[in-house]
C-alpha cells in the first residue's frame, strides 16, 4: 500500500518524510517499513492497539532510542529533507529542535522556575530579565501561568498532576522546538485536565508540527488533522483524520475504530 | 463487619480465624524480637551515658592523654585526631565513590567492566576491616617505616569508598527512566542530565550514604591500630603517628588505671554522641527529600 502521500496532503509543507522504516528491540522487529509524511503545523496523530508500535515510532522521532543499546532503527527519517538517522548533527542539537512530551508528567527536582530554564539554559545565554520572560511566555502557551505565577520557587513536584503535565509542555514550548511529540500525554490525567491539554493542543500548531500518540480514539478525532491507525509494527492506514473516522479505506481500521477489533 | 454480613458468609470463618491467629502470633514474635534488640541497646546506651558523662570534664577537649594515674588529663588530641582522620578519609573517599557509583549506574549498567566492578566493590564493602588495616599496613606503613595519619586516613577511605559507591549507584538506579528521558529529549547532553537532574533527584539518598559512612569509620579500631596507631601527645602532623578516640579508648579501657578508665568511658559516650547525632542527621535529610 502506499501511504506515502495522502490525497488531500497535496498543498501542505512536509516537515517529516519517514521512508522505509525499520526499528529493532534486539532481534525483534517493532517496525515494519513503515512510510509516511508528516505535514508542518498540523496535528498528526498515530492510533492502534497496545504494542502496535506507535510509541516506538515516536521515539525514533527524536532518536530517544538510542539511550537504550539493544534498540536499533533502519531507514530514513527526513526533518526539513535531512535524515535525522544518519545526522552528522549532535544528536543534543536534533532532540532540541524535535521536542517530546511524556505519559507520565516528569517535572524535574528544582523548581517551577528552573524546570521551565532548564532546558533554555541548554542552548542559550541571557540575561535574567529575558529568561524571566521567556518562562511567564511558556508557561502561558501552556496555559498554567495564571495557577502557578505566584509560586515560581516552588518545587515542581508540589504541583498536581494535570499542572505537572502542563509544567512539562511549557518546558517542551520554553526551548521552541519545530516539531513536539506527544507520547499519549493525557493518559495519567483527568477529563478536565485532558481538556486543557487538548485545547492546548489545538493552539500549539499554529506555530509546530504536531505529532500525538493516544489511546483514545475520540481524541484523536478531536484534536488531530490526519491520522495514522498501525498494528502489529506496521501501517495499516494513513489519512484525513475526517475521512479515517468516517469511511476509513481499510476494513482493519474501522474494525478498530468501530471497536470489533478481536 | 455488621452482624448481617457475617451471617451471610459464615464460610470465610475457619480461614479467616486461622489467618487472625497466624496474625497475632506473628505479631508477638516480631514484638518479642524488637524488645529483645532495644533492651541492649538502651542498656549499652544507659551504661555508655552514665559512665561517660562522670569521666566527661572541660579537661576532656582541653588536655591531651595524661600518664597512668595522674589527676589531669582528657582526650583532646585523640578527639583532634579522630575529626582530623575521619574528615580528611570522607573528603577523599567520597568523591571517588559518587564518581564511580555514577559510572555504574549511568554508564557501564551491565556491561562486563561494570559487572566486575560492581563485584569487587561488594567484596570491599563486606572486607572485615583488620584486613583493610593489616593492607595499609603493609603497603603504607611498612614502607615507611613509620605509622602515620596518612595510613590511618588511607585505611579510614577504603572502609569508605565501597559505601558510597553502594548507596549512590541504588540511590541513581531508583531514580526512573522517564527522568533521564526528559532531561535528555530537550537536548541535554548526559553530563548535564546526571549532574543536574539524576544525581540532584538521588542527592538525599546519596548524602545518607556517605553519613553514615562516616558514622561507621568513626568508631573503626582495627584499621587504625596498625596505621596510624596512636600518639600520647598533640599531633595535627598526618606524617606522624596520629591520636585517635578508637584506639585510646581500647588502649585504656584494657588498662589497670582508673583514670585512664574513665577516660575510655568518657570516649565512648562521645563516639555514641557523634554517630547517633550523625544517624539522627541522615535520616532527617533523607525524609526532606
Amino acid at each position: 500500500m502506499d501511504t506515502a502521500t495522502v490525497p488531500s496532503m497535496a498543498n501542505e509543507r512536509i516537515k517529516m518524510d519517514v521512508h522505509g522504516l525499520n526499528f529493532f528491540y534486539g532481534k525483534f522487529q517493532a517496525l515494519k517499513n513503515i512510510t509516511l509524511r508528516v505535514p508542518e503545523k498540523k496535528v498528526t496523530a498515530f492510533i492502534g492497539p497496545s504494542g502496535c508500535g506507535k510509541s516506538t515510532l515516536l521515539r525514533v522521532f527524536n532518536r530517544m532510542y538510542e539511550l537504550y543499546p539493544e534498540q536499533r532503527a533502519e531507514g530514513e527519517v527526513k526533518v526539513d529533507g535531512e535524515n535525522i538517522l544518519q545526522s552528522k548533527e549532535d544528536v543534543a542539537l536534533i532532540r532540541a529542535k524535535i521536542g517530546m512530551i511524556f505519559q507520565k508528567p516528569t517535572p524535574f527536582p528544582m523548581s517551577i522556575y528552573d524546570n521551565i530554564a532548564f532546558g533554555v539554559r541548554l542552548f542559550e545565554r541571557m540575561p535574567r530579565s529575558a529568561m524571566d520572560d521567556r518562562v511567564e511566555w511558556a508557561l502561558k502557551k501552556a496555559a498554567l501561568w495564571n495557577e502557578v505565577k505566584d509560586k515560581l520557587t516552588q518545587t515542581g513536584t508540589s504541583l498536581s498532576g494535570g499542572q505537572q503535565q502542563r509544567l512539562c509542555i511549557a518546558r517542551g514550548i520554553a526551548v521552541k522546538p519545530e516539531i513536539i511529540l506527544f507520547d499519549e500525554p493525557c493518559s495519567a490525567l483527568d477529563p478536565i485536565s485532558t481538556a486543557k491539554i487538548e485545547e492546548l493542543i489545538d493552539e500549539l500548531k499554529h506555530d509546530y508540527t504536531v505529532a500525538i500518540v493516544t489511546h483514545n480514539m475520540q481524541q484523536a478525532a478531536r484534536v488531530s488533522d490526519y491520522t495514522a491507525y498501525m498494528y502489529l509494527g506496521e501501517l495499516i492506514e494513513f489519512g484525513d483524520t475526517d475521512q479515517i473516522f468516517v469511511k476509513p479505506a481499510r476494513k482493519e481500521t474501522e474494525d478498530y475504530i468501530t471497536g470489533r477489533f478481536g | 463487619m455488621t452482624a448481617r454480613d457475617v451471617a451471610h458468609s459464615d464460610y470465610r470463618l475457619p480461614l479467616h480465624r486461622r489467618r487472625k491467629l497466624v496474625n497475632a502470633i506473628a505479631l508477638s514474635l516480631s514484638l518479642a524480637a524488637m524488645a529483645f534488640g532495644l533492651v541492649w541497646l538502651v542498656w549499652i546506651l544507659w551504661d555508655t551515658l552514665i559512665l561517660g558523662v562522670k569521666g566527661l570534664s572541660w579537661q576532656t577537649f582541653t588536655q591531651s592523654t595524661p600518664p597512668p594515674n595522674a589527676e589531669e588529663g582528657g582526650l583532646a588530641n585523640a578527639i583532634v585526631g579522630s575529626v582530623i582522620m575521619v574528615s580528611s578519609a570522607t573528603a577523599i573517599a567520597t568523591p571517588i565513590g559518587i564518581l564511580a557509583g555514577i559510572y555504574l549506574a549511568e554508564f557501564g549498567q551491565r556491561g562486563w567492566f561494570a559487572q566486575v566492578t560492581r563485584f569487587i566493590n561488594d567484596i570491599l564493602l563486606s572486607a572485615p576491616s583488620i584486613v583493610i588495616g593489616l593492607f595499609v599496613y603493609a603497603v603504607i606503613v611498612a614502607q615507611t617505616r613509620t605509622f602515620s595519619g596518612y595510613a590511618g586516613v588511607m585505611a579510614l577511605a577504603l572502609i569508605v569508598v565501597p559505601v558510597v559507591v553502594r548507596t549512590t549507584e541504588n540511590m541513581l538506579t531508583l531514580i526512573p527512566n522517564a527522568l533521564r528521558e526528559a532531561a535528555v529529549a530537550l537536548g541535554a547532553p548526559k553530563w548535564v542530565m546526571i549532574m543536574r537532574v539524576t544525581l540532584k533527584a538521588a542527592r538525599a539518598g546519596v548524602v545518607t550514604g556517605v553519613l553514615l559512612a562516616l558514622a561507621r569509620i568513626a568508631g573503626e579500631t582495627a584499621p587504625l591500630l596498625f596505621t596510624a596507631l596512636s600518639n600520647q601527645f598533640f599531633s595535627a602532623d598526618l606524617g606522624q603517628p596520629m591520636a585517635n578516640l578508637p584506639v585510646t579508648i581500647f588502649k585504656f579501657a584494657m588498662s589497670p588505671f582508673a583514670n585512664w578508665q574513665q577516660l575510655a568511658w568518657a570516649g565512648v559516650f562521645l563516639i555514641t554522641l557523634g554517630v547517633l547525632a550523625l544517624n539522627i542527621l541522615a535520616r532527617v535529610l533523607f525524609r526532606q527529600k
